[in-house]
């Protein structure tokens, strides 16, 4: 068992998104995941001799999109560069890409933490670059090379090390992902690499007085949010250990690229020494600068829309959801805008959510669709949420309600009626149905009105004798209200 | 048949029926068979397409079909512009089997013009070169004297021009690759302004400052040949735009003189140059000033330091744009490599020669961490001063007037050894390609041993039909350009 030391947790982010464009970000080559091998390149993207790149405008429209989103500032002038290395998957043996004038500088990035507080991550950068090809080992005596993804839009994103603790990174994973999602940009889908997180993590070590530093390591190869977290946590120790063992600290050069071992949960050192890189960067002479006057940057900001974290809040200041069920029912944009139109359509907003997270979200989980696509029109859904409340429906008659719903743009009150579901709070009904069942049980009557320990459960009983002489139509409000009145009338008075 | 050979006289003849498209690509083809062993202008012929594409325009023109502007015309294409027939192999044994699956933008141009491609012409590998001896592949002579080079890098062309090998032929020109050859072979060469002709699908030495141009016996052929291929192409984002630039008629006005023309000149830059060449220029500029034109003296401070600027700047952009050719994808892979990184380093060493190694590496120390400001950065400041040169001295004048090379055409083997001497060869010609404006060279005279001399016409950017005019005005009046070499 370590010494127990005091520290504190560095932890910056590389990142790349893959931004969902219809094509390549310099050629016409369709842009989708997987396929047969080579079969979506062309001159430009295998690099053949003569070949030119030509930008790709909705891709550096929706990296600028997403920069906006990241509150950056978004450069007016930007260019792109080479930059050079030699490896099989970089068929040009450089990559374009922007070195010394990013695309967007200068952001942050909002978090909600899981105790309802909001972390603010600094972003230092954010670039458009294109994507490298994948090269296969796995043959035998001979490697391949694919060059589907070869020319992907890629945007990277560099955060400030703001973040102290691993679930703050897989936090900030998570809500990167939901704000790519929300803008359109990238479908963010982890195992399919269309976002790559790297963390960049060290410690700082407060030992005898002194502040000493751990050697920074990458962490690579993370394809769940999970082994975000995971990784960091291990990585932590890791690194606390090896100081205690040794005393290294930060120096020029020692930086250290790990991979995650997802089998046996931990990183696993890739490369001990950051090799002295010259990527001779120059600016891309076939490519010329790309300027963003006003009217450019004013149509692409209008495509922002409200972000997550900015729904989130609303949902919980204006409606009066819980952060819990404010960060649920925000998960995605399409569940967020439907429950939103539900609200808006006079639904209560504590019942509309329950009903969508709970009932809808698995109605649309069977049929392998969204909780917006089950067919149910906001004003039908807002009727059957106004049922509940009103006591005409028990939750279990709304659920099977709802399940009925999809595709018939049916008042929920007629299938409710159809399927005698209706509640009755008829007073006079219920209290003739309350007499009989106090009349039919005599022992649970005496353990109420004497107090005896049953007393809870037997009311409870009577309840439900009550509810089932109704078949299930009695409002249970009205019930207890009249079995309590009747009760204490019959209690011996003091 | 084959004398005096024009595009503007041929394209006429053809149409008219008056020739055979086919007859004479035959007649062509059967002059290359005869003399291009001892020339060496060809890499690759292709005999049989070239006499299809004939009788296809033939067959149109007796349906009276429609024609394009270059119809039935034999024309020769530097072998560094991809077509899908043959091999495009830049001269380069890197390149040496390599078939491109698409057409150069120009190429496309060509066909479309229902001009009839003979074949693919030699060249100083990847351009790289003022004499075509850097060839991996083959050694190109001077028609006009067969120990001579005939200048580079599109030697072969304007060799096949001279010859009568071809009506006319493509070049490319990044630091004076066509019109140093041009001066060196006796005929036409026009380099356009940076972006008036597409780039797709030339292999690239100098991005920033390559830039394809046609060869031809005549100032007339020149512009035919720039209409067909100037205008803006979505697949090269530096060729440009219409509305920038609209693509005049050069055609038009060609033959009238330019009145009050105004000619600039660098006095000293004319004095430096050989006594034959020297003499020739200054005698151009007397014929202008006979014409009415005056001579306006100007200064090009920055001038000297171009060759300086272009081997910084032009090796950077080509140990990049060289990069690709590494034996993993296309082109040569050393049959020795053992792993990748051999498949890289053995097929880099035995495939490129030894002068395109020299400006990879020139290029990969300029741009290193380290050296990029002293080198990359300062060549691109030396580049806009040079630039700054040319607007001032074309605020005072139309055109600036001075040598293509200081020299006619050098001995084969004479500079081979000193590198350095032939990069000082392209001095008149380099600045030009910085600056990224037009220039021309046109016949103006022989040295004592029957070579030929070549004037540059240098103008402002896009001002490639006044220039045509310019050096219509002096071919009007001399008969240079109608001299051949004895084969």
């Amino acid at each position: 068992m370590a010494a127990k030391v005091d520290y504190k947790v560095i932890v910056g982010l590389e990142i790349h998104v893959h931004l969902a464009a219809k094509t390549k970000m310099f050629c016409g080559c369709e842009l989708a995941y997987g396929g047969t091998p080579n079969s979506r390149t062309c001159p430009v993207c295998i690099g053949m001799p003569g070949s030119l790149p030509v930008m790709n405008k909705h891709a550096y429209e929706c990296a600028v999109l997403t920069a906006m989103a990241l509150n950056c500032s978004i450069a007016r002038f930007t260019k792109w560069d080479r930059k050079s290395y030699y490896y099989p998957d970089l068929p040009k043996n450089y990559q374009i890409s922007q070195y010394d004038l990013p695309l967007s500088e200068n952001g942050f990035i909002e978090i909600p933490l899981e105790d309802g507080s909001i972390k603010r991550v600094g972003i230092i950068r954010a670039h458009l670059e294109e994507d490298a090809g994948k090269n296969n080992h796995e043959l035998g005596s001979f490697s391949a090379i694919d060059l589907n993804r070869a020319g992907a839009p890629l945007l990277e994103i560099v955060t400030a090390p703001d973040m102290n603790h691993p679930a703050e990174v897989r936090q900030m994973a998570q809500e990167l992902q939901r704000i790519v999602r929300y803008l359109g940009v990238s479908e963010g889908d982890m195992q399919k690499g269309h976002m790559r997180f790297e963390p960049n993590v060290n410690l700082h070590i407060y030992k005898d007085g002194q502040t000493y530093k751990t050697p920074i390591c990458e962490i690579k190869n993370l394809n769940s949010f999970r082994a975000i977290e995971r990784s960091v946590a291990y990585e932590i120790q890791r690194q606390l250990e090896e100081f205690l063992e040794t005393g290294k600290t930060m120096q020029m050069g020692n930086k250290r690229t790990y991979g995650w071992d997802d089998v046996n949960q931990m990183t696993v050192l890739q490369r001990e020494k950051e090799e002295a890189h010259d990527y001779r960067y120059f600016p891309e002479p076939d490519l010329v600068p790309v300027e963003m006057d006003d009217v450019w940057f004013e149509q692409i900001r209008s495509r922002l829309g409200e972000l997550p974290l900015q729904k989130q809040k609303r949902f919980v200041t204006d409606y009066g959801l819980s952060d819990y069920d404010a960060a649920v029912v925000t998960g995605d944009k399409a569940t967020a805008d439907y429950f939103d139109a539900v609200v808006k359509a006079g639904a209560e907003p504590k019942r509309a959510c329950n009903l969508i997270t709970q009932i809808g979200q698995k109605l649309a989980n069977q049929s392998n669709t969204s909780v917006d696509q089950l067919d149910i029109s906001p004003q039908n859904l807002a009727k059957l949420a106004q049922m509940a409340d009103k006591g005409l429906i028990s939750a279990t008659a709304a659920a099977s309600i709802y399940a009925k719903m999809p595709g018939t743009d049916t008042n929920p009150e007629d299938i409710a009626k159809a399927e005698n579901l209706i509640q009755t709070s008829d007073t006079g009904a219920i209290e003739a149905l309350v007499n009989e069942v106090l009349a039919e049980n005599a022992e649970a009557v005496q353990d109420i009105i004497t107090n005896s320990k049953k007393a809870q459960k037997a009311q409870g009983f009577l309840t439900g004798q009550v509810i089932k002489k109704s078949k299930g139509k009695a409002n249970p409000k009205v019930v207890t209200e009249l079995l309590a009145k009747r009760l204490s009338e019959l209690a011996p008075k003091e | 048949m084959t004398d005096h050979l024009t595009v503007f006289k041929l394209k006429q003849d053809i149409a008219a029926g008056r020739v055979k498209s086919r007859d004479i690509t035959q007649a062509i083809l059967d002059r290359i068979s005869r003399y291009d062993s001892a020339i060496g202008a060809y890499l690759s012929v292709f005999a049989d397409k070239a006499l299809e594409q004939a009788k296809a325009v033939d067959d149109k023109i007796a349906a009276g079909q429609p024609v394009g502007p270059l119809a039935g015309v034999p024309i020769a294409i530097k072998d560094n512009l991809c077509y899908t027939e043959g091999l495009t192999t830049c001269g380069s044994k890197i390149l040496g089997n390599f078939k491109p699956p698409y057409n150069a933008h120009v190429v496309e141009k060509l066909l479309a013009a229902d001009a009839v491609i003979l074949g693919k012409t030699n060249l100083d590998e990847f351009a790289m070169g003022s004499s075509t001896e850097n060839s991996g592949l083959q050694k190109t002579v001077n028609p006009w004297d067969k120990t001579r080079v005939p200048g580079g890098s599109s030697g072969g062309s304007a060799a096949a021009v001279a010859a009568g090998l071809c009506c006319a032929a493509l070049g490319s020109d990044t630091g004076g690759s066509i019109r140093q050859p041009a001066s060196f072979c006796g005929i036409v060469g026009l380099k356009p302004t940076y972006g008036r002709v597409s780039r797709y699908g030339l292999v690239a030495y100098g991005s920033s400052l390559d830039q394809i141009g046609p060869m031809t016996t005549c100032v007339k052929d020149a512009a035919i040949l720039l209409q067909v291929l100037a205008g803006h192409d979505e697949r090269d984002s530096t060729s440009v735009n219409t509305e920038t630039a609209a693509v005049p008629d050069y055609l038009n006005a060609l033959e009238q003189a330019v009145t009050g023309l105004k000619i600039a000149y660098v006095p000293q830059f004319i004095e430096q140059a050989e006594a034959p060449v020297r003499d020739a220029v200054k005698a151009a500029l007397e014929l202008y000033k006979s014409l009415g034109a005056s001579l306006v003296e100007v200064r090009m401070p920055h001038f000297d330091y171009s060759i300086a600027a272009y081997y910084v700047i032009a090796t950077a952009e080509a140990s990049s744009n060289l990069a690709r050719f590494d034996g993993c994808h296309y082109g040569y892979r050393s049959p020795s490599a053992r792993d990748y990184v051999e498949v890289y380093s053995k097929s880099r060493a035995e495939g490129f020669g030894a002068e395109v190694k020299r400006r990879i590496m020139l290029g990969t120390f300029a741009l290193s961490s380290g050296y990029y400001d002293a080198y990359y950065l300062k060549a691109l400041k030396v580049r806009n001063l040079i630039r700054k040169d040319f607007t001032e001295a074309f605020a005072k004048a139309d055109c600036l007037m001075m040598p293509v090379a200081p020299s006619t055409a050098f001995k084969i083997g004479e500079k081979t050894s000193d590198p350095l001497q032939m990069y000082l060869a392209d001095i008149y010609t380099i600045a030009v390609n910085l600056a990224g404006v037009p220039g021309i060279s046109i016949p103006c005279g022989f040295d004592s041993n029957r070579l030929p001399v070549g004037l540059q016409i240098i103008g402002p950017t896009f001002s490639e039909d006044k220039l045509l005019r310019i050096a219509a005005m002096f071919e009007s009046k001399t008969d240079y350009h109608l001299q051949k070499p004895a084969l």
